[in-house]
Parts: structure tokens; sequence; C-alpha cells
């Protein structure tokens, strides 16, 4: 008796242990990966001569301080809000109007398959290649400065990466052809689950085009546009190869992004402290975002 | 009636026009990157510029299929690419069963952590990834890419195939599991073949992550055997900035792979793509 119970007892804690047969390595990878490395970029930013050396001191917030009386910093954290605000909006608005193009009932199915293909199209692409193709585009001998030139838009080429004023608008003009994609698929999806009956008592009831669109169609899309909105800050925020392969930060700072800001202190000054400390600040701000991202997702009752 | 048919003609023809001036928007630039990659280094900057080509030449593509180093790039991205998704399905496939299909003890904490992993931004762990690469002597080798994509590969992944498994009903594990069969015989007989869909999301998205990666890449990476398909075409723009033919030939190759998953696999791409922000 027992021996039996006691059988028992060790196949069921036998039992217990299955899961974390399967969960460990994943774990142990991820924490190795990124909890280890994410402590570590703390660590740093509260020592001094990082990475540089091999001793170092405790140096308290001395860093962010520093960091934080550095303009260049201020103006990085300026323009990468800039940036950010018009990619997202704009990836949000032109993906919506796509999305509801490829959703109309005007178009026959292969042409919206056909069409929702080519307008994926810009999003597969590595940044490498959008920024060079856009480098060309924009040239100032090349394609669009001839046309804009041709119609009389403009008088003269024009270095879109090159001048005051207009670096930045290039700048998120090329983010918003590479991003827009994701936007789009999502919400289509989105608006794929609305049910038609829905616009179908809207119909009978006497609501126009746009009364429907108001009243249904944004509502119903509402936690697909929080939670793509969110989802996109928190990666159009990180941006560092756009900005760097066709300005550099310039002209003057004009287009400095954290992203770059962090890449030149290290990689260009060498000072692996200073960018550890700013690694920290957009790590922070990651994450505040991310916990308001799963509060959404978590209010929905989706995820694992 | 007559009217309302009207409306109806010219609301066509404005939602096709508005169609035909996004396509041209989205395409464009990549009918320019193709026209281009087939021109002669002095027909690039021609006025008026042609899109076909005067003198139709693929000494671009020969350029690259002809130098060694150049030619070092694709394998490079093609042999990290392939790792990197392997280990990813393999380790994704593991956590996702335990995810979707057990209660354990820290699962709640455990799959808060994996979600939250998604939004650390690369920028932020390349200091701390640099020193630990250099410290461990990956740094210069295709090691240093492989184990660091892992790190944003792998959350997708398990969500992704957490996702797949949650769908397909538990009642053919519990068939299995009276007969006698382990949970691993339950994973690998059952679960994965019929999640081969899942598994195809899965590894299409992320094969294109790591053939796209660029951050890493350019930061743990050094000589020029050691690089990969994004950062050889950067480095053309660097070294001799008038080559545009050849750079544009290279994006060409470089965005082939990729465009082909995209194209055949583009239902499991689209799956992919909005795993993370759509939920049914």
């Amino acid at each position: 008796m027992k021996t039996l119970s006691l059988l028992s007892l060790t196949d069921s804690q036998k039992k217990k242990l299955v899961p974390y047969k399967y969960v460990t390595l994943g774990m142990i990878l991820l924490i190795l990966l990124m909890l280890y490395p994410i402590i570590t970029v703390i660590v740093y930013s509260f020592l001094d001569k990082v990475v540089t050396t091999k001793t170092h001191n405790l140096v308290g917030f001395e860093n962010f301080r520093v960091l934080f009386k550095d303009s260049l910093f201020w103006t990085s954290m300026w323009n990468t809000l800039v940036y950010t605000v018009f990619c997202v909006v704009a990836h949000l608005v032109i993906g919506l109007i796509m999305a509801m193009l490829l959703n109309s009932d005007t178009l026959s199915p292969p042409v919206k398959t056909l069409a929702r293909v080519l307008l994926i199209l810009p999003w597969v692409f590595t940044v490498t290649i959008v920024t060079s193709l856009w480098r060309l585009l924009l040239n100032s001998e090349g394609v669009i400065n001839y046309w804009l030139q041709y119609f009389d838009i403009i008088n003269r080429p024009i270095g879109w990466f090159a001048e005051f004023g207009l670096a930045m608008p290039a700048v998120i003009f090329v983010n918003i052809w590479a991003g827009y994609p994701f936007h789009m698929i999502s919400l289509l999806a989105g608006l794929q689950g609305i049910s038609k009956d829905l616009y179908e008592a809207a119909t009978i009831d006497g609501a126009n085009g746009f009364q429907k669109f108001l009243h249904i169609t944004i509502p119903q899309l509402e936690p697909i546009i929080l939670s793509v909105t969110m989802l996109d800050v928190i990666w159009t925020m990180r941006v560092y190869a756009i900005v760097y392969m066709t300005t550099g930060g310039g002209p003057g700072t004009e287009t400095e992004v954290l992203g770059t800001y962090i890449y030149k202190k290290a990689f260009t000054e060498l000072n692996f402290t200073l960018a550890s400390a700013c690694s920290v600040v957009i790590l922070l701000l990651s994450i505040i975002l991310s916990f308001f991202y799963s509060k959404a997702q978590s209010s929905k009752g989706a995820a694992l | 009636m007559r009217s309302q048919k009207k409306i109806n003609v010219i609301k066509k023809i404005i939602i096709y026009l508005l169609l035909l001036i996004f396509v041209f928007y989205a395409c464009f630039p990549v009918i320019w990157m193709i026209s281009t990659s087939f021109k002669s280094p002095g027909e690039v900057f021609q006025s008026p510029p042609r899109f076909k080509p005067r003198f139709f030449t693929t000494s671009a593509y020969m350029a690259i299929f002809t130098n060694p180093v150049k030619r070092a790039y694709f394998w490079n991205s093609i042999i990290v690419s392939l790792v990197v998704t392997t280990f990813t399905l393999f380790v994704s496939i593991l956590t996702a069963y335990a995810f979707s299909r057990f209660e354990f003890k820290g699962k709640r904490l455990m799959s808060v952590f994996v979600i939250n992993t998604q939004a650390v931004p690369p920028i932020a762990l390349m200091i701390p990834f640099f020193s630990i690469i250099v410290k461990i002597k990956f740094y210069d080798t295709l090691w240093a890419l492989i184990s660091t994509y892992l790190v944003f590969t792998l959350p997708y992944g398990i969500l992704m195939m957490t996702g797949y498994f949650n769908t397909i009903s538990k009642s053919l594990d519990e068939a299995v599991e009276v007969d006698g069969g382990s949970s691993w015989t339950i994973l690998w007989r059952i679960l994965v073949p019929i999640s081969l869909p899942g598994i195809v999301a899965t590894a299409i998205y992320t094969f294109i992550q790591s053939w796209n990666e660029y951050l890493y890449a350019l930061t743990l990476t050094r000589s020029s055997n050691m690089r990969t398909i994004p950062i050889g075409i950067q480095l053309l723009m660097g070294e001799h900035a008038y080559t545009w033919n050849e750079m544009m030939a290279m994006s060409v190759l470089g965005a082939l792979p990729v465009l082909i998953l995209f194209l055949f696999g583009q239902k499991y791409f689209i799956a992919g793509m909005t795993s993370g922000s759509v939920k049914s």
C-alpha cells in the first residue's frame, strides 16, 4: 500500500515536470540572450569607461546627468518623437485607405489578390535596399527631380536628404513607403471580420457612406487600430538604419534620432558609457509603451 | 434608377483610379530598381530618364557573380538565415507545446516575459551584445549573427506556434495519451504534422527576418567575407557611389529569395505579419 502511494506520488510529480522539459530550452535561451544583455546594459549605464577598458568605477547617476545635459540628446529625442508621430499617423491613414479599397466589393477577387500582393511589396525589402532605392530616386540627378522640374514644380534639382527643412520629411517619406503595408494588412483582416449585416442595417436606416465609416467601420476596427498603432510606435521610435543610411543624422543635427545618437556615441566617439545610458532610456520608453500595449491586449482577452 | 447607375460607374472609376495610384506608388521604386540594374553606369542618371535601358546590359550582375567577396555575402546570408530558422522552429515548437498544452507553475510569468521581449529595441542591446560577443570570441564570425538573431526570432516564433497549437483540438492528444503515447509522441506525431501551415508561416517569417537583419550584421562583423547582403549593399554605397547599377543588381538579387518566399507563401506571410496585432 505504501509503495503504491509513493509510486503514484512520483508519477504525478513526474507528470508535473513534463511541461518544464519543453519550456526549459526556450527560457534559458531567452534569459541568456535577452535578460542578461539587458542587465548588462543597465549595469554599464552606472559605470565609467565600459567596453573600452577592463576596470570600471561605479559612478551612480553621473552618466545620466551628463546625458540629460547634452543638448544633442534632447534634439535626438525631439526628432525621434516628430519622426515617430508623422510616420505612424501616415502609416495608419494610408494603410486604412488601402485596406478599405482592397475590401471594396467593386473590385473583382483576382484584382483584389493582385493589388494586395503589389501593395505589400515595399514591406519585404531589407532596409538597405529601401534606402539605396530612394537615394537613387531622390538623387539630385535622379528621376524624381527630373519629373518635378519637367512639370515646373521645382526650378532646380533638390538634394532631398541634404537640405535643411527637407531632410526630415524625406526620411519620413521613405519610412512611410516601407512601413504602411503592416497597417494595411492588419486593418484589412479587421475589415474582413466586420459583419456585412451591420452595414446593411445601416443602409436600411438611411445612413450614407461616411456615416457608416464613422459609426461602424471605425468603432469595429478600434481594437486593431489601437494595437497596430502601439506596435508601430514601439517599432518606429527605434529607428536607426533608415536615418543613418540616407542623411546620417544631418544636415547638421536635423535628423539625429536616438538610434543614430547611440550608434555614434558608441562606435564613432567610443563613448560606450553614454551610449549605454541612452540605450537604457530608449529601453525604458519601449517597456513603458509595451506595458500599455499588453494591457490593451489582455483587456481583449487575447494571447497565450 | 439611372442616376444610381451613373453614381456606381463613377464610384467604380474612382476606386480603380485610386488603386492604380497606390499600386504605382508601391511598385514604381521596385520597377526602377530592376530597370537600373540592367543599365550601364553612364545611363543611370541620363536625362531624360528612360525606363527601358537604351543599352540593355547584365554587366552589373556579372560584376557581382564574378566577385568572390560579393558571392560570399549571399552564402553568409543563406547560412545564417537557414540555421536561425531551423533552430527557431525547433525551440519554438517545444516551448509553444508547453504553453499550449500544459498548466504549470511560472507559466504566466514566462508568457508575459516572452510577449514583452518583443518590445525590446535591438539598438538598446547593441552595446551589451557587442561586448559579450567580443568576450566570447564570436566577434566577426557568423555565430555572432546566428546567436543574436535568435533573440528576436524566438519570441515571435513561440507566440506564433502557441497560437497555432491553441487552434488544434486537444481531443487528439488525449486519444494518444489513452493509448499510452508519451507527450513527445503527441507533439511530433500528432501536433507537428497538423500544424504544418503554422510551421511554414513561422519559418517564412523567421527566414525573412534573419535575411533582412541589418544592425547586428553591421556591428558584430567586420571583415568583408563575414558580411551579409544588407551590409554588402551598404558597402557598395560607400565604396564607389557611382556604381548605382551594381547596387541595384545586388538589391534585386538580395530581394529575390524574400520575394519568392513572399509570392509563393503569401498566405503564410500575411499570417505572420498579422499574428502580432490581429487576434481572431
